[in-house]
């Protein structure tokens, strides 16, 4: 009888234990399934972006021979007379005497505009680079412009009819020519990083927009941090618990949940319009961002010093250390990763930060690398979105360029962020 | 036994955490470079009286004190006390070690330094070495001052909290169960140690254990449910037991 029952048991232990086994495998494969489209989901997106970016790291130039014309009395060219030097002409004349069948003016204009507008500039450097005698000729490498180089890149398909495509026969014609001959070479493309804005794609680089990120960050930095790390050291250390700090803390939390273009509106309607600080300047745009960033560093601060076993702190007091000798010499110097860590967090945050600076003015379009924190600046993000509204179809790869650029600097604030956590811990 | 002087006196002592009451008029005089032991059953209050003596309750949110406690017939609970003068006067040694993530020597020397008792780097030196010798430390650590405090093993770590303890030189010091995390062979140093240290200083212990009280204490307070049974000499209360309570726990028939 009793023996019955406990077979009967058994079996049914049995077969309810291998429900569980399989339930549990499940249970494991869903969730391995999600890392793997978590995974295959990022992996698609970098590469799309990196595959898109590829073309605008090289830049297809055309070499020509130039000679100036204007004798020099001296045996160089002096700074001054080069500087009086029309380089378009000289440009120009390059190409003309180098294709001597063009003759009317419409096709002449249309020969010259395979050329950069960038091309004098690379003219004019290459002649005040070189001591150039009057009369001699100098081999120069000209970029070529947008659409010529997506041609040289096979972007723009040269077999298509040519309505189908904004190049003309003609000047394919031209580009063969000069293909053929061994004139036409693709080289790292050192505009982008290099150069600030442009209308032109192939001339627009980043330089502007990173230093503007890199001034708007310190901005950011060196407010948010001691304004974050002493509210926080008064919250969790100082403050006696009562309504008061009870709704101070809520709004804290609050604060870190509100929108960020909230922020921009009333960094408009405060620092510019009150405090009349500069518009489009890395100062306003820190400021704003900073208001961002101090609730995520006031809550990791917290986080990092709640952590500090109160064996410490009593260990302290104990020996007769005040309460902010016991704040500044043992307490603060544990939480310090977490502080940083939660820091470097905020910052990168504020780094892809778009919406909140597109109401101080710094969506703008500014050639000018920013010298100080008042100069007018763009940021990286910022740029990003004005290059995704430009109609040329260079800008495409230019944009994902650009995104990758921002994405390097966001993993190298991060990885600081490890370093840094790695290197001031301590145990207890 | 010649005349005891007494070092720290407690007149009608009553805690309060909120609205709960930890200690009822608790009246008790310690007597000077004598082991105080403090033994009760969990949550009788031992530890919160301990902690009265050097003010660590102030900083627990809620906590309120009355009646008097008097060490060296001042009040140490007057307007015009500075606490971290006080808590100069009186070390205090953890249940757990807790030294500092800090080198062993900067642990001992944490302490003079706030307080600039040393003029000269080879004045702290000095002391240093003192306090690490006096705490039985010296002879283990001296080849590796710079070594980090919680590196050394746990009974090394309660000897470097004592020494970082008197190396503020204070003249009384409270023990909150100081071996109840070590081994046998550590309490039995630590013991032996604080043996030592009474003839330099006025020792109050809580502890778990009975028969460390009846080993190193000369004087034994019962508490149970935040009032004071018994106070005497440790041979009475052991042996004699005037209250049925501190009979019925020595005997382990509670506790």
């Amino acid at each position: 009888m009793t023996d019955l029952t406990a077979t009967r048991y058994q079996t049914k232990r049995r077969a309810h234990l291998a429900a569980r086994h399989s339930s549990e495998k499940r249970f494991r494969l869903y969730c391995i399934g999600a890392v793997l489209s978590a995974v295959a989901i990022l992996g698609l997106l970098l590469s799309s972006i990196v595959m898109t970016s590829l073309p605008a790291f090289t830049e297809s130039t055309v070499r020509l021979e130039l000679q100036l014309n204007a004798p020099a009395q001296d045996r160089f060219y002096s700074d001054a007379e080069l500087a009086d030097v029309n380089w378009r002409s000289v440009v120009s004349r390059a190409l003309y005497d180098y294709f001597p069948e063009v003759t009317a003016r419409q096709d002449k204009r249309s020969l010259v505009g395979m050329l950069s507008l960038g091309a004098t500039d690379a003219a004019r450097d290459a002649f005040y680079k070189s001591k150039v005698q009057p009369g001699d000729v100098v081999s120069v490498e000209l970029p070529l412009s947008d659409d010529i180089d997506l041609v040289v890149k096979g972007i723009i398909d040269r077999t298509l009819p040519e309505n189908e495509r904004i190049v003309s026969d003609q000047t394919i014609s031209w580009l063969s020519i000069l293909e053929a001959d061994g004139r036409v070479e693709r080289r790292f493309a050192l505009a982008l990083f290099v150069n600030g804005d442009s209308r032109e794609p192939e001339m627009a680089g980043i330089k502007g927009a990173l230093i503007g990120t890199l001034w708007t960050m310190l901005v950011t930095l060196a407010v948010s941090l001691p304004i974050g790390i002493m509210a926080a050291i008064y919250l969790q250390e100082l403050a006696p618990k009562n309504r008061f700090t009870d709704m101070i803390e809520v709004n804290i939390s609050n604060l870190a949940a509100v929108p960020s273009i909230v922020f921009g509106l009333l960094g408009l309607a405060v620092f510019i319009n009150f405090l009349d600080v500069p518009r489009s300047s890395p100062l306003v745009g820190g400021l704003v961002l900073a208001l961002m960033t101090f609730p995520t560093i006031i809550i990791a601060t917290r986080a990092a010093l709640a952590s500090v076993p109160p064996s410490i702190r009593e260990a302290a007091l104990g020996v007769g250390a005040s309460p902010i000798q016991v704040i500044t010499h043992h307490v603060l110097p544990l939480a310090m990763p977490g502080i940083l860590t939660g820091t470097i967090i905020g910052l990168a945050q504020a780094a892809g930060e778009t919406a909140p600076l597109l109401m101080v003015g710094m969506m703008a379009f500014i050639v000018d690398t920013p010298t100080d924190i008042t100069a007018n600046a763009t940021v990286l993000p910022a740029q990003i979105y004005m290059w995704a509204n430009n109609p040329e179809r260079a800008f495409l790869a230019r944009t994902s360029a650009a995104i990758l650029v921002l994405l390097v600097f966001l993993l190298f604030m991060n990885a600081i962020a490890i370093y840094l956590r790695k290197k001031f811990e301590r145990r207890w | 036994m010649t005349q005891e002087l007494t070092k720290i006196r407690a007149e009608n002592v009553n805690v309060f955490y909120g609205a709960n009451q930890a200690l009822y008029d608790v009246s008790v005089d310690i007597p000077k470079n004598q082991v105080t032991a403090f033994i009760g059953p969990s949550g009788c209050g031992k530890s919160t009286f301990l902690r009265c003596f050097n003010r660590m309750n102030d900083a627990i949110e809620g906590c309120q004190i009355s009646g008097n406690i008097m060490i060296d017939n001042d009040d140490i609970y007057s307007s015009k006390v500075d606490v971290v003068e006080l808590r100069a006067r009186i070390g205090m040694v953890f249940q757990k070690p807790n030294p500092f993530p800090k080198s062993i020597y900067d642990n001992v020397a944490y302490g003079p330094r706030i307080h600039g008792l040393a003029d000269k780097k080879s004045d702290l030196d000095d002391l240093v070495e003192k306090s690490l010798r006096r705490a039985g430390l010296w002879e283990e650590v001296k080849d590796r001052l710079t070594a980090i405090g919680s590196g050394l093993s746990g009974g090394q770590q309660q000897r470097l909290c004592i020494a970082r303890a008197i190396a503020v030189n204070p003249d009384i010091l409270l023990m909150d169960e100081p071996c109840s995390a070590l081994d046998p062979i550590a309490t039995a140093i630590i013991e032996e140690l604080i043996d030592d240290l009474r003839t330099g200083y006025t020792i109050v212990m809580v502890t778990h254990s009975m028969q460390q009280a009846a080993r190193i204490s000369q004087k034994t307070a019962y508490f149970h449910m935040g009032q004071l049974v018994e106070f005497g000499t440790t041979d009475d209360v052991f042996t004699n037991p005037a209250d049925e309570k501190t009979e019925a726990y020595i005997s382990g028939k509670i506790g």
